[in-house]
């Protein structure tokens, strides 16, 4: 029922992943299969634009939670950018801004894990 | 203005699935919408439901997705109550533990983020064990003068 779409791209060695619609329960299994696709490919860079999400649950947040250390462990990160309020909200509630890094566009996102090289 | 003493019920009785989730949340919306919630508020009240029906999928109901979950709505002006009702497995709340980021991130565990969640979205939140095996969450948030 819900509608939720994951898209994939790269953005020179940083995987940019597109998320948009509703992110719950019922969808973030797309998205693990989007993170476990990246493992796979050992892929450690990445930037989850959220420009067109319009919900996310817990469900959806433990998605992130759940890889971003394997990511980091191996000179990546998770980074995020272009969230709308109402979505940056829920983070916030629950600490994430002192664990992740938010940012306005996804170039800057990009850009930073430039500075890691 | 005071929309004067509105008061309203309604009923979902659906089941267990994650499918259903956006059902619910459309369920939540409109009658919120009715109440007068601002969209800010709305978004909160659908958040804790789905949330509150997320853990009952997932704990009370293993994911068996022929378990039924009741919602019921009671609008008071200005109190809107919404009660989750369910018959799967009995869990207390107390023993959840409030989480910690940082350790969560350290241990890599996604669990136990949505009671949290409710307890901050929501004004009141009263978990219960009704006769007949059944749990029951009620969630209220007030409508502001």
């Amino acid at each position: 029922m819900a509608e939720f779409n994951v898209n994939l791209r790269g953005v020179g060695s940083v995987s940019v992943i597109d998320v948009k619609g509703y992110l719950d329960a019922h969808t973030a299994p797309e998205l693990e299969n989007i993170f476990n696709k990246l493992l796979d490919e050992r892929q450690f860079k990445v930037v989850v634009n959220f420009d067109e999400l319009k919900y996310i649950s817990s469900a959806g947040l433990g998605v992130f939670m759940a890889y971003v250390e394997t990511m980091r462990e191996n000179k990546g990160d998770i980074k995020f950018s272009n969230m709308k309020e109402n979505v940056y909200n829920i983070f916030d509630l629950l600490g994430f801004p002192i664990l992740y890094e938010f940012y306005k566009e996804e170039k800057e996102a990009v850009y930073k894990f430039g500075d890691q090289r | 203005m005071n929309s004067g003493n509105k008061i309203f019920e309604k009923e979902l009785l659906i089941k267990s699935k994650t499918d259903n989730l956006a059902v619910i949340r459309d369920f939540i919306k409109s009658a919120a919408d009715e109440s007068g919630f601002s969209e800010d508020t709305i978004g909160k009240i659908i958040l804790a439901v789905d949330e509150a029906c997320t853990n009952i999928i997932k704990h009370a109901y293993k994911y068996s997705p022929e378990g039924n979950i009741i919602i019921k709505i009671k609008f008071n002006d200005p109190k809107f109550s919404i009660s989750i009702t369910d018959e799967g497995s009995h869990f207390d709340p107390n023993i959840v533990p409030e989480p910690d980021l940082c350790e969560y991130y350290k241990q890599k565990r996604v669990g136990g983020l949505g009671m949290f969640l409710i307890k901050k979205l929501m004004d009141e939140v009263n978990y219960s064990t009704l006769s007949g095996n059944k749990n029951q969450v009620i969630l209220v948030k007030y409508l502001p003068n």
